[in-house]
C-alpha cells in the first residue's frame, strides 16, 4: 500500500447552481522516497487535486464529489475537521507558486514558522526557535539566526520560498506537495530551489508531488508522471518510459512546444486551438479538437484508460499512433 | 520613532498656521455686527463704535489677526464676548463632557463594531452575515438627531431608564454612575460610526482572505477562529486603523447635533450656541482646538499604522 493512494476523484465547481466537473476520475498514487510530477496546462486540475489532498478547498466553491483520498491507512475523505487539521502541516505540507505572498506581511518569518511548529508538537518557544535556526541553515538560509527575526518584505522571492520549504519541512511531513513551487522564481533560483528539494528528500525520505507545467522541470525531478488535460490523467508512466515512448497526442503536444536551447528553430511548435472551457460541453475524448489525428470514434465516445505498456498508462483510442 | 514623531510635530507648524487663517477669516464671513449683537436692538451707534474699538473690531482684518495669533501663541484665546471670560475656560468647561462623550463612543464603537465585523465576515454569505450587513446599512442610515430622539423617547421617557438630558460633572454628586447621562447621548453617536466601522471590518477581512498567505496559514491545520482572527484580521486592521482618523473627524461634527439634542453642557453645544451669539473669539478657539486635535489624531494614526505594518517604515 503506498503512502498516498488517490482513486477516481471526482472535483466539480458548483456555478450558477450547477455542478460543473473540474477532475474526473483521476487516480495516481505516491510512495516514500518518491517523486511524481503532474504535468498540464493552466485549468487542468493539477492545483484543484494538490487542494484536495491537502484538505484546502473548504470554503469555495470546489467540491469533492467522488472517489477516495488514503493517505498512510487513513481515509483522508472521511476524518473530521480536527483529524484533517492534525495532518495539515504536520505528517502532510503544501508549498505554493507565489512565495512573494505566501506569508503573512506582519510576522516575522520565525513566528510564523513557529506556529506551524508549536501547532502540532509540544515544545517551548524557545525550542522551536532552535528548531527554526536549524530549519533555515537546512534550507541554505544564510545568517541563519539572524533571518529568523526578518519579516518576509525583507527577503527575495527565492529565500522566501526557502522560508515555504523550511516550514513545510518543520513538522518532518510524509508527504510534500509543491504547486508550482518554482514558476515565480528567476532561472538560477528555480534551480537552486529544485536542487534543495531533491537534497531533502535523499535526507529524509519525504515523498513529493510536483505540479507544474513545466515538463523540463518535472522530467528532472519526478520518477512518475502524470499528465493531466482538462481534468483527467491523459498519460501516467514511470518518468523514463513516458519519455522513451509517448502514448498520448497531448504528451506529444507539450513536449514538441518546448523551446531546445541549443537548435535554431524559427518556429515554435504549439497545440492548435484551446483549453475547452468547462461550460462547454464536449462529447468523447476531451483532447479531439484539438488532435490532428482525431477520428469518429474519438469525438463520440471517452477513451477508457488502458495500458500501453506495463506501468504506463494512456487514456486515447489510438495510444502510440500519434503523428510525430 | 521618536525622531520621526518630533519630525511630523515640527512638520504641523505651517499647516497650523494656514488652518488659523483660514479660521479667522471663515468667522469674519458671517453676516452682522459682533458688538451689534453684543449689546442688543436699544444700543445706539456711538455705543457700539466704542465696544467695538474696546474689542478691537475697528482695525483692519490682518491687524486682528496678528493681535489674535500672538495672543493664541501666548495661550491666550481672548475673551468670550457672551460669557465675558477667557476664552480658554469656557472651552475647557466643556471638555469634560466632550471628551467622556468621545471616550465612550468610541469604546462602543470598538466593543461592538470589531467583534460584529468580524462575525459578519467568518460567517459571510450566511443569514448572520445578512442580519448584520443589513443591520449596520440601517444604522448608518439613520440621521443621529432622529435616532437621538427616538432613544430618549423610549429609554427616557416611556421605560424611564436613563436621563433625557443634561450631564452634571463627575465630580458633582453622583460621581461616576453620572456617566449614565451619557449613555444615550454616546450610543447615538456611536451608531453611524460603528456601522461604517463593521462595513469596514468586514469588508478588509472578506479581502484579505482571499489573499495567498491566509491559504498558508490554514495549511498549517491551524483552528479557522485562529486564522480569522490572527492571520485575517490582523491584516484587515491595518485599514481599519486608518478609517478611525475620518471616524474621528466625523464624531467632532456629528457630536455637535448630538450634544444638542441631548442639552448636554459639551463643546458642540457651544459652537452652536456661539455662532448664534456671533461669538467670534469662542468660535476660533473651538475651532483650533479641533483642528489641533485633529492633527494629533492623525499623527497618532500614523504612528499605529507604522506598528501595525512593518513593511511602513518610518523616515
Amino acid at each position: 500500500m503506498a503512502l498516498l493512494e488517490v482513486q477516481n476523484l471526482e472535483i466539480a465547481v458548483s456555478a450558477k447552481g450547477k455542478l460543473l466537473p473540474v477532475v474526473q476520475s483521476v487516480s495516481f498514487s505516491v510512495d516514500d522516497n518518491e517523486t511524481l510530477g503532474i504535468v498540464g496546462e493552466s485549468g487542468c486540475g493539477k492545483s484543484l487535486t494538490a487542494l484536495a489532498i491537502m484538505g484546502l478547498l473548504g470554503g469555495t466553491t470546489v467540491r469533492i464529489t467522488g472517489g477516495s483520498i488514503r493517505f498512510d491507512g487513513m481515509d483522508l475523505l472521511t476524518l473530521s475537521e480536527r483529524e484533517r487539521r492534525s495532518i495539515m502541516g504536520n505528517q502532510m505540507a503544501m508549498i505554493f507558486q507565489e512565495p512573494m505572498t505566501s506569508l503573512n506581511p506582519v510576522y516575522r518569518i520565525g513566528d510564523q514558522i513557529i506556529e506551524n511548529i508549536r501547532q502540532h508538537q509540544k515544545m517551548t518557544k524557545a525550542q522551536a526557535r532552535d528548531r527554526v535556526v536549524e530549519l533555515l541553515s537546512l534550507v541554505r538560509i544564510p545568517n541563519p539566526s539572524e533571518r529568523v527575526d526578518s519579516f518576509p518584505h525583507q527577503m527575495s522571492g527565492g529565500q522566501r520560498q526557502r522560508v515555504m520549504i523550511a516550514m513545510a519541512l518543520s513538522c518532518d511531513p510524509k508527504l510534500l506537495i509543491a504547486d508550482e513551487p518554482t514558476t515565480a522564481l528567476d532561472v538560477t533560483v528555480q534551480k537552486e530551489v529544485l536542487d534543495l528539494m531533491a537534497d531533502l528528500q535523499t535526507r529524509m525520505g519525504t515523498a513529493i508531488i510536483l505540479i507544474s507545467h513545466d515538463l523540463g522541470v518535472i522530467s528532472e525531478t519526478s520518477n512518475k508522471v502524470a499528465v493531466m488535460y482538462r481534468g483527467r490523467v491523459a498519460e501516467a508512466a514511470e518518468t523514463e518510459s513516458l519519455f522513451l515512448e509517448l502514448a498520448h497526442p497531448y504528451t506529444r503536444g507539450l513536449l514538441n512546444s518546448m523551446p531546445v536551447v541549443d537548435s535554431d528553430v524559427d518556429w515554435l511548435e504549439a497545440i492548435p486551438g484551446r483549453v475547452p472551457t468547462l461550460e462547454e460541453e464536449l462529447t468523447g475524448c476531451a483532447f479531439h479538437p484539438r488532435c490532428a489525428s482525431a477520428t469518429e470514434l474519438c469525438l463520440t465516445t471517452v477513451p477508457k484508460e488502458t495500458e500501453f505498456k506495463h506501468g504506463h498508462s494512456v487514456q486515447c483510442h489510438f495510444p502510440g499512433k500519434v503523428a510525430p | 520613532m521618536l525622531a520621526y514623531t518630533a519630525k511630523r510635530l515640527l512638520t504641523l507648524i505651517p499647516t497650523l498656521l494656514a488652518a488659523s487663517i483660514l479660521v479667522f477669516l471663515f468667522v469674519h464671513l458671517i453676516p452682522g455686527d459682533p458688538a451689534a449683537i453684543l449689546l442688543g436692538d436699544t444700543a445706539t451707534p456711538e455705543e457700539v463704535a466704542q465696544l467695538s474699538s474696546e474689542m478691537g473690531f475697528d482695525h483692519p482684518l490682518y491687524i486682528q489677526y496678528f493681535i489674535w495669533l500672538s495672543n493664541v501663541l501666548k495661550g491666550d484665546l481672548g475673551t468670550s464676548i457672551f460669557f465675558g471670560e477667557p476664552v480658554l475656560s469656557v472651552i475647557g468647561s466643556g471638555a469634560e463632557t466632550s471628551i467622556l462623550l468621545a471616550s465612550m463612543t468610541m469604546i462602543w464603537i470598538i466593543l461592538i463594531g470589531l467583534p460584529i465585523g468580524i462575525l459578519s465576515a467568518t460567517k459571510h454569505g450566511t443569514w448572520i452575515d445578512q442580519m448584520t450587513s443589513s443591520g449596520a446599512m440601517l444604522a448608518a442610515s439613520i440621521p443621529t438627531f432622529w435616532l437621538g430622539l427616538y432613544l430618549i423617547m423610549i429609554f427616557s421617557v416611556t421605560l424611564g431608564w436613563f436621563p433625557s438630558s443634561g450631564f452634571p460633572s463627575l465630580s458633582d454628586h453622583g460621581g461616576i454612575t453620572n456617566l449614565r447621562y451619557l449613555l444615550l447621548p454616546s450610543l447615538t453617536l456611536a451608531a453611524p460610526n460603528t456601522a461604517l466601522i463593521i462595513r469596514l471590518v468586514r469588508a478588509s477581512m472578506l479581502d484579505v482572505s482571499r489573499e495567498d498567505h491566509v491559504r498558508t496559514a490554514r495549511a498549517k491545520g491551524l483552528h479557522p477562529t485562529r486564522v480569522a482572527i490572527k492571520h485575517i484580521f490582523r491584516n484587515a486592521l491595518i485599514a481599519v486603523a486608518a478609517a478611525f482618523g475620518f471616524t474621528f473627524a466625523a464624531l467632532i461634527s456629528e457630536a455637535v447635533v448630538t450634544e444638542t439634542v441631548f442639552s448636554l453642557p459639551g463643546i458642540g453645544r457651544l459652537v452652536v450656541q456661539s455662532i448664534l451669539r456671533r461669538d467670534y473669539p469662542v468660535i476660533q478657539g473651538v475651532i483650533l482646538v479641533i483642528v489641533v486635535l485633529y492633527m494629533v489624531i492623525n499623527l497618532a494614526v500614523d504612528l499605529a499604522y507604522a506598528r501595525l505594518d512593518p513593511r511602513v517604515s518610518l523616515k
